[in-house]
């Protein structure tokens, strides 16, 4: 079944297309693999999932909800959580307000409260465990190192308990003990019924991962199928080393 | 140093209460009073340009509006003079807090210096109105507020030190408040992304605009008391464009963002600025200027971040490397020390400590 369903997305800028009538759909409790070359639209798909681009045309519903164009904040609210490629974090605030920042809650009552209030403060302490940062948390974010920084990224999203997780390239330029935990943790999650889709330039990390893998190429779907079957596709290999 | 975080608060309280009856000359306590004035409007201000990052430029328009408030309603309403006008001061904070929620929703559209820009802007726009409004603002020539005849001048700062001294406590309380609570968490967060907050669910609109009004609430009451203690509004005076560049210098010395840099920052600015008016204006009188830009450079180049931040940096420091040399503590509840703490016991309390030092 599929929870994330993304139907002929279209996105220009200026002339350049970004995304061509993109079709593809995210099965319920997989990780899914999204490749493709350098300037294939995946980004710009995660950006127009997450409401932080406007489709041109085409329709994304999740979990049969149209969310088309919605806001960031209703999307994140509705269980999508994502991370960037540039980590995006708060840079001067300590680890701890970091996983705080996405806690949700309701009404002028909630934010009135004390911002770690005692729940949400053992919350984020587990999950700062959970990535290994615990020792971290009164640290300011700006002073963590680059792989940290992806790992408090991807901790601060767990705290409003995503349904499905978007992660960009979370392993690029991150050492491979780090990868190793943010691969056990992604599987970790996902056996507790998280749904992901993880776009990564390292094959290996996609292909022990990933349940399924998507490949886009200018803009559009062109294959996908297992891990395996993906690599021996002469479409894909096309793209990444044709023309 | 736990417990004198929890004391300090209280001796600075008290010190506030005690001033005017340990230095009882006018002079002084006239000085005291523009100072905690300042100190509240800083400290307002930086609730939302400290937390949010969003530099407004423009809050002497919230100021001009308290003070005319409170002005045009003593005129109509012939309120005599005395301590009924500061019963209206909370009133005056409300129609200022009203007037900024258009004006605050209408610059938040914009960020940065766009955002600052039109805020200045809102600023003229009022200035404009207050003298071209006649009817109500009696134009260039202004209001001037009813006579305290009753109040021996011994006596009379004394009501306008308390009532600055609480606007000053309110503030810091309120910004305090904001500190602790997730929607203060949010401005900050809305400081180092906004769109990364958004997308984690802070309501980035309406919390910058409640900051805004928030602060706009406190100014506009400070504006009504700074007013009544001058005695008069007038265009040019009381939407004053140097008040907003005064109040960013002050925060900006004493540490943006900080809970009491803005009020540290406002009482050594203000006091200081108005001893040296008081002193150095003889002649040609433009000593003082040349002093208060002196003292800002020398921040600006010692301090950079401001007094707080950078005080906090070097306490920081010092502590890093005196703490080994410190004695252990023979009460054995040596606080924060940890190394004086592990001393005690082995009988090596001199020595340990020092190895510790070098290493």
């Amino acid at each position: 079944m599929s929870l994330l369903e993304i139907k002929n997305a279209a996105k220009s800028f200026g002339g350049i297309v970004a995304l061509n009538s993109c079709s593809l759909s995210i099965e319920k409790g997989k990780i899914t693999g999204l490749i493709g070359p350098n300037g294939s639209g995946k980004t710009t798909l995660f950006n127009v999932i997450t409401g932080y681009e406007k489709v041109d045309a085409g329709e994304i519903l999740y979990d049969g909800k149209n969310i088309t164009n919605s806001s960031p904040d209703k999307v994140f609210a509705m269980g999508i959580g994502r991370t960037f490629q540039l980590t995006r974090i708060f840079p001067r605030l300590t680890v701890i307000e970091n996983m705080h920042v996405a806690a949700q809650r309701q009404g002028l009552r909630g934010l009135m409260g004390q911002w770690n209030a005692p729940q949400e403060q053992q919350r984020a302490l587990e999950l700062l465990d959970y990535v290994g940062i615990t020792h971290l948390k009164d640290t300011p974010a700006a002073n963590l190192s680059y792989g940290q920084k992806k790992l408090l990224e991807f901790a601060f999203i767990l705290i409003a308990d995503p349904q499905v997780i978007l992660l960009d390239e979370p392993a690029g330029g991150v050492n491979p003990t780090m990868i190793n935990l943010l691969a056990s943790r992604i599987r970790g999650l996902n056996a507790r019924g998280v749904t992901f889709l993880v776009v990564e330039h390292n094959m290996e990390f996609v292909m022990s991962l990933c349940d399924k893998v998507t490949v886009m190429h200018r803009g559009a779907k062109i294959a996908e199928g297992t891990p395996k079957d993906v690599r021996q596709n002469p479409a894909v290999l096309e793209a990444y080393l044709g023309d | 140093m736990q417990h004198l975080r929890k004391v300090s608060p209280l001796v600075w309280l008290f010190a506030g209460i005690a001033f005017p009856f340990v230095i009882s000359d006018p002079t002084y306590t006239t000085i005291a009073i523009f100072a905690l004035l300042f100190a509240a409007a800083a400290s307002a201000w930086n609730i939302f340009s400290g937390y949010t990052g969003y530099i407004a430029l423009g809050h002497a328009a919230y100021f001009g509006i308290g003070g005319y408030a409170l002005a045009i309603i003593c005129q109509h309403w012939q309120i005599p003079g005395g301590y009924t006008p500061f019963y209206l001061v909370p009133l005056c904070g409300l129609l200022a807090a009203i007037a900024s929620v258009p004006l605050g929703a209408i610059a938040l559209r914009t960020r940065r210096h766009t955002f600052v820009v039109i805020t200045i802007a809102t600023f003229f726009i009022l200035q404009l109105l207050s003298y071209n409004l006649r009817s109500l603002t009696n134009g260039s020539s202004g209001i001037d507020f009813p006579l305290i005849l009753q109040w021996a001048p011994g006596f009379y700062n004394l009501p306008f030190y308390y009532v600055a001294l609480l606007l000053t406590v309110l503030a810091l309380g309120v910004s305090w408040f904001v500190r602790h609570s997730k929607f203060g968490l949010g401005l900050l967060a809305i400081r180092d992304d906004e769109d990364r907050a958004l997308g984690l669910g802070v309501r980035t609109g309406s919390s910058k605009l409640i900051a805004f009004v928030i602060s706009a609430f406190f100014v506009g009451m400070v504006g009504a008391v700074y007013s009544y203690f001058l005695g008069s509004v007038q265009p040019s005076f009381t939407f004053d464009a140097l008040f907003d560049v005064a109040i960013a210098l002050m925060v900006f010395m004493g540490g943006i963002g900080t809970l009491t840099g803005p009020i540290l920052g406002s009482l050594v600015l203000e006091s200081s600025q108005q001893y040296a008016a008081l002193n150095f204006t003889q002649g040609s009188g433009g000593l003082y200027l040349i002093m208060y830009g002196s003292l800002f450079l020398v921040v600006i180049l010692l301090l950079p971040q401001g007094i707080v931040p950078s005080a906090k940096a070097l306490w920081a420091r010092y502590q890093a490397t005196h703490t080994a040399s410190v004695l252990p503590d023979p009460s054995g509840s040596g606080g924060a020390n940890p190394v004086a703490r592990s001393a005690p016991g082995d009988g090596m309390g001199l020595a340990t400590p020092r190895e510790e030092a070098k290493a």
